[in-house]
């Protein structure tokens, strides 16, 4: 395309990720902007005035927001290495399925936000939402795409990874293999995918990360 | 088994002839909200494209094993059948015509950015149905609370939906009426009823006036006619939900 494209974003974002692993999956290039969440730069709130959070792509000056609609807008912009299936009915259940990450992943960014009774439900509808992609989504594939990654697994992969962390912050086993076997493997699959591995954040530097955050979470409900 | 005045209980054994099935699940509960806003999403929209399709009501009360295996994951409405093959979710369903059916009108605009934009919007307006839907189904003392919530969402649209559309203004086509209009039909063309059954005032033209403006043009759509019930019938249904305790729900 030759026209400018930005990511505003940050590192430790699971929807910035998205978006960087779609780029990248593509080869296309663009600048990040990193993002001071507790310091929004102007220009994030000038792009994404409705909801003044990031990832914002900026294509050619114009704004796009939301990780799943600015991966939309690659896909139709950037068509090869496509990330979503060519037969209609396939993309329309692959949307069914990304809309269903949008609904339901927010149950585990609840896991790292919450304390008590409000964790517990957050936890249990976490599991609810991997049983029901367990049982009901993968079949036999690979991946959710197919023999390559698409969407799906993208926005599936963020939520997953994410959950992993707080596994480790919580010290509660919740993604269990014996439990969700098919997803297990796709994860390994998954993680194995060369984009992706060259771009995951540092697992331990999350880890940290987030059991501080834990600690004054714990301690200003104590 | 409760019945209700809308419901017309008619079960067609249509055939699959390569048209569309449009197999609507029907609770007695899915009155106001839930029945005109999802419902009739995609009947606008195969009405906007052409496409004929066969109407299958289904009683919940006595629940279709087919249904439940054309959407195991929600057991929602609505459900489109295109050739045997189940799409659920609305929005979707409405993604699925469009890339299914090439003939004009589109639904969605071809300039890809002018997409990603129209699904921003068409996303928020999901959200200030589910706050609309919040209000429908609490408790009178969370009325206050809820209408709140729709006030937020409407402000966010009044204001980002005049930069959208610029200054030329809303003008409908009718034959052509696209995503955005048929959400908002969706969702707000009943606004009041709504409002008369739950004395509170949700599209205040005072502070909503293009969202208010809009949705009196829509109204004004014949196709939108076709599809969305009368004031009286909604208000109706309305009462009927709530002396009935029961609880509208939808997709």
């Amino acid at each position: 395309m030759g026209e400018e494209l930005k990511l505003h974003g940050t590192s430790e974002s699971p929807f910035s990720l998205r978006v960087v692993w779609a780029l990248k999956l593509k080869g296309i290039p663009y600048d990040f902007v990193e993002e001071d969440l507790f310091n929004k730069s102007a220009l994030l709130l000038q792009y994404n005035p409705v909801h003044k959070k990031i990832p914002v792509l900026v294509h050619a000056g114009k704004p796009i927001c939301e990780s799943m609609i600015i991966i939309e807008y690659i896909e139709e912009m950037w068509p090869h290495t496509p990330l979503l299936p060519t037969h209609v009915y396939d993309r329309n259940i692959a949307r069914f399925w990304v809309k269903f990450a949008e609904d339901k992943g927010p149950a585990v960014w609840r896991t790292f936000r919450t304390t008590g009774e409000e964790l517990a439900k957050a936890i249990k509808e976490s599991l609810e939402m991997l049983e029901i992609v367990e049982e009901h989504s993968l079949g036999d594939k690979k991946y959710f795409n197919g023999e390559k990654i698409g969407m799906v697994d993208i926005a599936f992969g963020s939520i997953l990874y994410w959950l992993c962390v707080n596994e480790e912050v919580l010290g509660v086993k919740l993604f269990e293999p014996h439990k969700f076997p098919r997803l297990h493997k796709w994860f390994q699959n998954f993680q194995e995918v060369p984009v992706i591995k060259h771009n995951l954040p540092n697992r331990d530097n999350l880890i940290v990360f987030f059991k501080r955050r834990r600690e004054s979470l714990e301690a200003s409900v104590a | 088994m409760i019945t209700h005045p809308l419901l017309e209980a008619t079960e067609n054994q249509a055939k699959n002839q390569g048209k569309v099935k449009w197999k609507e699940k029907t609770k007695s509960s899915d009155m106001g909200c839930g029945l005109v806003d999802t419902l009739k999403r995609v009947e606008l929209a195969l009405r906007v494209k052409s496409i004929p399709y066969e109407y299958i009501e289904e009683d919940l009360s006595n629940k279709s094993p087919l249904l439940l295996h054309y959407n195991p994951v929600h057991k929602k409405i609505p459900v489109l059948v295109h050739n045997g093959k189940p799409l659920a979710e609305s929005m979707i369903i409405l993604e699925y015509i469009e890339e299914s059916w090439k003939n004009a009108p589109r639904l969605l605009p071809e300039d890809p950015y002018q997409r990603a934009q129209t699904r921003f919007w068409a996303s928020f307006v999901q959200q200030l149905f589910e706050a609309v839907l919040k209000l429908v189904t609490s408790k009178e003392e969370e009325h206050e609370k809820t209408i709140e919530e729709a006030y937020e969402k409407l402000e966010v649209l009044e204001k980002g939906m005049r930069e959208f559309f610029g200054d030329g203004g809303r003008r409908i086509d009718g034959q052509n009426l696209g995503v955005l209009n048929i959400m908002v039909s969706a969702v707000l063309a009943t606004h009041k009823a709504n409002e008369e059954v739950f004395r509170v005032k949700i599209v205040d033209p005072e502070r909503f006036p293009l969202m208010f403006s809009w949705v009196e043009q829509l109204n004004e759509v014949p196709l939108v006619k076709e599809v969305v019930p009368p004031h009286d019938k909604v208000v109706a249904l309305l009462h009927f939900v709530r002396e009935n305790g029961l609880n509208p729900s939808s997709s």
